[in-house]
């Protein structure tokens, strides 16, 4: 699940500033749970940007927003979409990339949210980050506890001088990851894991920007 | 004066000190304290932009105190340099005649002037000393050769009172393991532990050098009680602050007397006055 938070409606306003006739998408999914961009939260802006005297030309709560046929059937079924002076995304940074990539160049497509982590779901309204997409998962070193994710300072080798008690100093209120690491791996009879020196890590594998995955059609499978 | 290594290599009992550079150029005031160092501590370390607060580059006070006469042990984090800055700012210290070297991870910088700032984390301390390693062998972390090596002297950090324990210690050895040879510790106030470090360190080759951190005020003992991990100042030290007339006074009594008492067993001392650094110099003449 990505997480999301709302933009500052005044910002918001400022990116529309001299554009007229807007467009909304929201998105059924990741947005919609996190009560940022469903169908509530499109209602929603549509009424404050009419208050704004803004004219909302139409909206479309798709699916799933980063879902390119899916934005693409919509600027079909939607005429409006095309026409607007600006379209306002409700969803995620990869949901407004997707309906980027469907506009014409002279269409600003602009953000209603700040994309935060991908979280865990402890339950419904309640998001912790679950892994920072690193492209070189440690889980399996770290018992299942991620030190880029859990660790402010992302440190591969245990604790700093910062654990306190087995809190982490930058937030009290967090346990320190090799705090906890040390203790699963423990349990688990695996403490000459820990002992081990971790080389740094491999930032080839996540930094090259942008990062794409093409499987190849024997795993996409149907036609 | 010997320097640190030596003094070190030949078993007698070294002491260095902690000074801090100036938030600007003017170097005036840093140096009149390098100056009350000299010919007390037998090497004064450069803090590297400590508390995550920007200060004069701990390199260039490096050479500072150098060109005074005083040996200097380059502190480095890990929090403010990539890999490459890294790796060419050890070797930069090196040509420069820098010979002690002191990796540590560094404060987050969440706590310092900068907030805003990203903090960078590319290697960890282990990682650091290993890196080190590497350029005193003649390669650079990747192994591709150096045209001219380093050869520095290595420290790093340890936190005898740190609990849970365990995991510091076998941090301690991961820095053992990839080229510590000193070890600056964390400020302690219970002896009685830090003999247990001690003993525990012993069955390594590393020399130890233990941290003493000058309580100013029983106003900055509870601080540290509250804010410092891995620093417990016990109550019998505060009330002695707490009932003595001058309490800078008495808190150099109780460091002159931990370093006293580290004479006895330990192979140095390391001493923080954090801005008192005269008072670095009357701990030293009353531990006489």
């Amino acid at each position: 699940m990505i997480i999301t938070k709302k933009k500052d409606f005044g910002d918001i306003l400022e990116y529309l500033k001299g554009r007229e006739k807007v467009f909304l998408f929201g998105c059924n999914s990741c947005a919609e749970q996190c009560r940022t961009g469903g169908e509530r939260e499109v209602e929603e802006m549509k009424r404050l940007l009419g208050e704004e005297g803004k004219e909302v030309t139409g909206s479309s709560v798709v699916d799933e927003t980063c879902y390119n046929m899916l934005i693409k059937r919509e600027f079909k079924r939607k005429e409006a979409a095309a026409s607007s002076d600006a379209i306002l995304v409700l969803a995620c940074g990869a949901g407004v990339r997707t309906v980027a990539e469907n506009t014409d160049d002279g269409t600003p497509v602009l953000p209603a949210l700040d994309t935060l982590f991908l979280a865990t779901v402890e339950r419904y309204g309640r998001f912790f980050e679950g892994c920072s997409l690193c492209g070189e998962c440690v889980l399996g070193e770290t018992a299942g506890v991620c030190p880029h994710t859990y660790c402010p300072k992302g440190l591969l080798n245990g604790p700093c001088g910062g654990m306190d008690g087995g809190r982490c100093e930058v937030d009290l209120e967090n346990g320190c990851a090799w705090i906890d690491i040390y203790r699963r791996l423990k349990a688990q009879g695996r403490l000459h894991v820990l002992k081990r020196i971790s080389p740094p890590k491999d930032h080839s594998k996540d930094l090259t920007r942008p990062r794409k995955v093409v499987l190849d059609r024997g795993v996409r499978g149907g036609a | 004066m010997k320097a640190l290594k030596s003094k070190l290599d030949s078993k007698e009992f070294a002491v260095t000190a902690e000074i801090c550079p100036p938030r600007g150029t003017d170097t005036s005031v840093f140096m009149d304290k390098a100056r009350l160092l000299k010919g007390t501590v037998d090497a004064a370390n450069v803090t590297d932009n400590q508390r995550a607060v920007m200060r004069l580059s701990s390199l260039a006070c490096s050479l500072l105190l150098m060109r005074e006469g005083i040996d200097p042990v380059f502190q480095m984090t890990c929090r403010d340099r990539n890999r490459l800055a890294i790796q060419s700012d050890i070797m930069g210290a090196f040509v420069l005649g820098i010979r002690n070297i002191l990796a540590l991870t560094g404060d987050h910088v969440s706590f310092g002037d900068h907030r805003e700032a990203k903090a960078v984390f590319d290697i960890d301390s282990v990682q650091m000393v290993d890196v080190i390693s590497k350029l005193n062998g003649g390669t650079n972390m990747k192994g591709t050769p150096l045209n001219g090596r380093t050869d520095l002297f290595i420290g790093a950090v340890v936190a005898p009172e740190a609990d849970p324990w365990e995991p510091e210690m076998i941090k301690f050895e991961k820095k053992i393991e990839a080229g510590a040879r000193f070890f600056q510790t964390q400020a302690f106030y219970d002896m009685h532990t830090f003999r247990g470090f001690f003993e525990y360190a012993a069955q390594f080759d590393v020399k130890i050098l233990g941290g003493i951190l000058l309580l100013k005020s029983a106003k900055m003992a509870h601080f540290l009680n509250k804010n410092v991990p891995g620093v417990n100042v016990p109550q019998h030290l505060i009330d002695e602050l707490e009932s003595s007339e001058n309490q800078l006074e008495t808190g150099i009594r109780i460091a002159a007397r931990q370093l006293k008492e580290l004479k006895t067993f330990c192979h140095g001392a390391h001493i923080m006055a954090i801005g008192q650094e005269e008072s670095v110099v009357k701990i030293i003449e009353e531990a006489q």
